[in-house]
């Protein structure tokens, strides 16, 4: 059988045949009642629109959560702003943001390079790869915090091999911590990217990359020359994804060093936790996610553009 | 060109390498979590236990053992609320997108774009009003509360794949069903439903995947009630033993397992949703 405009036609059927006689649709025809979408509809509108239009209405007062409140303009932007901590999550969280997507998509497209064909063992370490990815966070980072404690294996490691001198607590370094951080994230979802590469790289047609290679196109010139413009949309599709996850990170924030040390890894997603729900400032911390939306609004539309205009 | 040869064999032993090399700390885990605590102090890491020992899976599971009734109960409430959340959403979603994909009204294609906006909204800036909402209505630590939120968080994708499966459906069935005297929610019941089993199957994996796993959700709504999920129950009961790993993996290990288990038979699938589901 094979599907052409949409409708099955059996083997052996002679395709050529003129049409038939358009059939006459039976009357009341079921296609479902409109009101079967309303669940779905209205539990959309109240729990993500109306939710997240009064955490924007939130952000310009001074609400504790509880009892009244009252406006205070732009004052909790300009506590955003103005306090270091907060400064601080922004920017570690837009470097965690762009670590994270330059090295997924990296370790991800080297990954599924190596594992798309020819390799006998492929299947087995796509599998093993992938896994951490359907794997809880918080029990992932815990495996980490154990790797990277003094005790732990990491400086093992390091003093089997005589480097003794880097030996640390990792985690308590206010300059390693954010890239302990990042090795998590990255580590953890490398099968993620891996995985939307090798549906891109499955669409290379193989002739075309032996073509370039009896044209004597080397190995860098065919990735560069028939690959890459072929996975393209995957390249897009694998970097949005990866930039929202990141300036969304939360999980590995609070497992791994609960902000600190100090307050040198918070992000703006355990900010928003710490400050709404452990200080009860619930008008900065929705400010701060108001901030975290714009960010990722952003990128959202900025991708719809990027991709509008390869279409056309 | 993709024969193989002995630039192959190298290039097989160098990846091969290199995942053992990432899949180490699995390895760190599992020998850990068979260690007695002694031992975890005075060897490496990386060395396989002398006396593999299950005593730290005991303490955890066994109806006797001090922490056992936060790990069965962790379980308890993942299970209920993840497969609550992906009941209603499949019911829910699948109706919503049929209804979408196969009417013609300009209005409908508006309302469609309500769930497409909704993607890429983040959970972030919602969360802080529907937590006050669901204190004041006691939904705060209630599992009902978990599944209407997380089938609201899973919703805009569940109906854009259903919708996009849908389209690619012919017209025929519903045609030949009506002839046939079956009613418009017979015909989507028995005869459309059926034969979006793949769809489902995707649905299924990412919303459950989805809220098993979640944390920023969990820990807010159900930190320090009856009904944590296990990763906040792994959160808090890690975080109170300090630096003893081998009772501490052994939690991990055991919130782990469903979902390895589950890897194990349906890797194929789960890797194909993953790919799948993003791309369409």
């Amino acid at each position: 059988m094979t599907i052409t405009n949409g409708r099955i036609i059996p083997s052996g059927t002679d395709t050529k045949e003129p049409d038939p006689a358009p059939v006459r649709r039976p009357s009341g025809i079921g296609f479902g009642r409109w009101w079967w979408a309303l669940p779905a509809v209205t539990l959309t509108i109240v729990v993500t629109y109306m939710a997240t239009a009064f955490g924007a209405f939130f952000a310009f007062t001074d609400w504790t959560g509880l009892g009244s409140f009252k406006f205070v303009g732009f004052d909790n932007f300009v506590q955003v702003a103005k306090d270091p901590a907060l400064v601080g999550s922004v920017r570690n969280t837009l470097f965690l943001a762009t670590g994270y997507v330059v090295f997924t998509n990296l370790f991800g497209l080297l990954f599924a390079l190596a594992l798309n064909r020819t390799l006998k063992t492929r299947f087995v370490l796509r599998a093993l790869i992938f896994m951490p990815v359907v794997l809880s966070s918080v029990a992932v980072s815990f495996i980490w915090k154990f790797v990277f404690a003094f005790d732990g294996p990491l400086n093992q490691f390091l003093s089997a091999v005589g480097l003794d001198s880097l030996k640390q607590d990792w985690l308590a370094n206010p300059s390693l911590a954010l890239w302990c951080i990042l090795a998590v994230m990255v580590w953890q979802n490398i099968g993620f990217v891996m995985v939307i590469y090798l549906a891109g790289l499955a669409t290379v047609p193989v002739e075309l990359e032996e073509a370039a290679g009896l044209d004597g196109a080397g190995v860098w010139q065919t990735f560069t020359g028939v690959v890459l413009p072929t996975i393209r949309p995957s390249v897009a599709i694998a970097t949005v994804l990866t930039l929202i996850q990141g300036l969304s990170v939360f999980d590995q924030v609070l497992t791994l060093t609960g902000g600190g040390p100090g307050d040198a890894t918070q992000t703006l997603a355990s900010q928003i936790y710490q400050q709404t729900f452990v200080y009860g400032a619930f008008g900065l911390g929705a400010a701060a996610a108001l901030v975290l939306t714009v960010f990722i609004l952003i990128l959202a539309v900025v991708q719809q553009v990027v991709v509008r205009d390869r279409s056309n | 060109m993709h024969r193989y040869t002995k630039w192959s064999l190298a290039r097989e032993i160098l990846v091969v390498i290199a995942s053992i090399i990432m899949l180490l700390p699995f390895w760190i885990v599992i020998s850990t979590s068979l260690k007695t605590s002694d031992e975890v102090l005075t060897t490496s890491a990386f060395a396989p236990p002398k006396a593999a020992t299950l005593d730290n899976f005991i303490q955890l599971l066994s109806p006797e053992g001090s922490q056992s009734g936060n790990v069965y109960q962790g379980l308890f409430s993942s299970l209920i609320i993840t497969i609550g959340t992906v009941l209603v959403l499949i019911a829910l979603s699948s109706a919503a997108a049929y209804v979408f994909a196969r009417s013609t009204r300009k209005l409908s294609n508006t309302v469609f774009r309500i769930f497409l906006i909704a993607i890429v909204l983040p959970t972030q800036l919602g969360v802080l009003p529907l937590y006050i909402g669901a204190r004041n209505l006691g939904l705060v630590g209630s599992p009902w509360g978990m599944i209407v939120i997380y089938t609201a968080m899973t919703m805009p994708f569940a109906v854009f794949l259903y919708s996009g499966f849908f389209r690619r459906l012919p017209r025929d069935y519903e045609e030949a069903a009506t002839l046939d005297g079956a009613s418009r929610f017979q015909i989507f019941t028995r005869v459309i439903f059926p034969q979006m089993a793949p769809a489902t199957g995707t649905v299924a994996i990412l919303s459950g995947l989805l809220v098993w796993n979640d944390f920023f959700t969990a820990v807010i709504f159900l930190n320090g009630s009856p009904y944590m999920t296990l990763p906040v129950v792994v959160y808090n009961f890690v975080g109170s033993l300090v630096s003893q790993w081998n009772l501490s993996f052994a939690v991990v290990l055991i919130a782990m397992a469903p979902v390895l288990l589950f890897y194990v038979f349906a890797q194929k699938k789960l890797m194909q949703g993953y790919a799948g589901g993003i791309k369409s």
